[in-house]
């Protein structure tokens, strides 16, 4: 088996953060093999602390294996790497002398059944990927959240048995996300918290929690702080760190808009003492990235976080943390099952998505974008956060307006680059 | 993928319509036209179903919003079920284009939608705009017309909609 007994990804993390700096990861797949290997080789040698993805294409991730299978034999180009459909050997030669103790590899694909993705990366000595019973299964597809969460525990069990024979597994929340963008920052940290603790719930003891950079900086420093506070308070006994993902939303389409919010993202982790970044690219408006422009993006946020200086959370309550905190007692006192209590306040509505279809999602909250960019509660729905949360006047949303929310990043940044003489969007190319 | 019965029904909850205290939504002029929003069978984003559904709504259409990674079969069910004006794929993830000619094949093969309007958009390949013989294709397999996810790709799909038949409700 390679890769066995190095401590992994989690130990991997710590290493680099205890020498003062920040991982840095790419978001990658190539369904030939010979483009997933160059790119994870292109990962390992980019300037910077980096390690590998794996990011598996959307046929895998629903099940629908047969339409992956076809796709290879017809030599159909795929959106990711279909791990259970490559055999074996084929996966192995990807990895073989790329993975190893100094540069750990993590599977990334969405899926709200995923035993079959687990058992085929241990197969292949793989021991780290991410996603989670709710953040895996609400803004992503159509199996009701019960299945999910039965499903999810059934694979954390699995894969949480590779510590029997010495190994590290390693599981990354994917909560810090949901849908990406309009879902106000207490809501993701409470997900991202819940989800860490639903991990070690089911055995893991290596675990990191994600944030996604939203719409204003200063909001973004106090999110992760007080996700970090959270971890520390319901995870005393794991080894964690937290992961920040560069903007998930409607992406800038100048390279330089890209560039530049892609540095905030890395200022935002570098700033909050965060562990590792996952990085966006100039290509992301418009398709899916080269090697060479994730390299670009890697490069660019390694140095960015190196010039940036820590900033100290001033430990009082922030209005996040307070939302957060808020959330997450009300979940927990449903029931002493995490997977459980989060089932139970989906139903209840004590957790809520904005604009979310999924039939398991009340769909009663809304948010709204301040005149300073700040994401707030329009509605709260039935949040427990009466008396947190002083919500706005509910009204309908047209599609103007829901366009305007969900492209303020992406014009603030390009006219940005646009006042600085850049305008040039990028346009397609080989990927 | 199979599912349980249950769940291959049309996604229920859609943005929320519901006006602020003392005031009036400004009057649709009510089409008596339905229209299908569906995304492809491997694509799980939303936003642009929740735009395209606020939008249609705006223009007078019902809207039935059938979410994310819509398998075919069910697409084929509630096209049959709600005979709608117009079918639209949405598709971001890149698998657009082998999901939209699989999605519009099987719909084309029922005699009773041979004739339904149908229309793909979005972003529908991993390398950027199609090709002029993908798009050729994706006509060939039943689509009316093709959109990229640019202004002027919605500016054309919204001239579309407005040459769908209408019947102004006073």
């Amino acid at each position: 088996m390679i890769g066995g007994g190095f401590g992994g990804f989690g130990a991997f993390v710590r290493r680099v953060h205890q020498a003062g700096e920040l991982v840095v990861q790419p978001r990658m797949g190539m369904s030939d093999p010979e483009l997933m290997r160059a790119g994870l080789l292109a990962t390992k040698g980019a300037a910077g602390r980096t390690v590998g993805t794996v990011t598996l294409d959307s046929y895998t991730r629903v099940g629908d294996l047969e339409s992956a299978e076809l796709a290879l034999l017809e030599g159909v180009s795929l959106n990711g790497y279909p791990i259970v459909s490559h055999d074996l050997e084929t996966t192995r030669r990807v990895l073989e002398g790329i993975y190893g103790a100094d540069f750990p590899v993590q599977v990334r694909h969405g899926s709200a059944a995923p035993l079959d993705i687990f058992r085929a990366l241990m197969t292949v000595g793989l021991d780290a990927s991410e996603g989670g019973p709710v953040s895996y299964c609400l803004p992503y597809g159509r199996i009701p959240l019960r299945e999910s969460v039965e499903n999810w525990s059934r694979s954390c069990d699995l894969f949480s048995r590779l510590r029997e024979l010495g190994r590290e597994p390693h599981l990354e929340t994917f909560g810090g996300c949901m849908l990406g963008q309009l879902c106000p920052p207490s809501q993701l940290v409470a997900i991202s918290a819940l989800e860490a603790l639903f991990f070690y719930q089911h055995g893991l003891r290596s675990i990191s929690a994600s944030y996604a950079q939203q719409t204003h900086q200063q909001q973004d420093v106090e999110a992760v702080f007080a996700l970090r506070r959270l971890c520390a308070e319901l995870l005393p006994e794991a080894d964690w760190h937290v992961v920040v993902y560069a903007y998930m939303g409607v992406y800038p389409t100048t390279p330089r808009g890209s560039l530049a919010l892609l540095g905030e993202a890395a200022e935002l982790a570098a700033s909050t003492g965060s562990e590792r970044l996952i990085v966006k690219t100039v290509a992301e408006s418009v398709r899916i990235p080269t090697v060479a422009e994730n390299v670009s993006a890697l490069e660019h946020a390694a140095a960015r976080a190196a010039r940036t200086e820590r900033v100290a959370d001033e430990g009082a309550d922030s209005q996040t943390y307070a939302e957060a905190a808020a959330l997450v007692s009300a979940v927990l006192n449903l029931d002493p099952d995490v997977g459980r209590a989060m089932l139970l306040a989906f139903q209840r509505g004590y957790l809520d998505i904005p604009y979310c279809l999924h039939p398991d999602n009340q769909g009663r909250t809304r948010s709204y974008l301040d005149g300073e960019g700040r994401l707030r509660w329009a509605d709260i729905g039935r949040l427990p956060l009466a008396g947190v949360v002083e919500a706005g006047e509910s009204h309908t949303v047209t599609s103007g307006e829901l366009l305007e929310s969900l492209s303020y990043i992406r014009w603030k940044f390009d006219n940005e680059a646009i006042a600085a003489g850049q305008s040039h969007a990028l346009s397609g190319g080989a990927a | 993928m199979s599912l349980p019965a249950e769940q291959n029904k049309p996604v229920a909850t859609g943005p929320d319509r519901r006006a602020a205290a003392g005031q009036d939504k400004p009057a649709v002029a009510k089409r008596d036209a339905t229209v299908i929003v569906a995304g492809g069978t491997s694509d799980s984003h939303t936003w642009n179903l929740v735009f395209l559904q606020l939008l249609l709504e705006e223009m007078g259409f019902d809207v039935v919003n059938l979410g994310p990674c819509v398998p075919t079969d069910l697409l084929v069910a509630e096209s049959l079920a709600r005979r709608p004006a117009l079918l639209v794929v949405s598709s971001v993830n890149g698998h657009g284009y082998q999901d939209g000619i699989r999605m519009i094949g099987k719909v084309r093969e029922r005699a009773e939608l041979s004739a339904v309007p149908a229309v793909i958009g979005g972003k529908l390949g991993i390398a950027g705009a199609q090709s002029a013989e993908q798009l050729a294709e994706l006509i060939d397999a039943g689509y009316d017309a093709v959109f990229d996810d640019g202004a002027e790709g919605i500016a054309s799909f919204q001239r579309l909609l407005d040459s769908l038949p209408q019947r102004v409700l006073t």
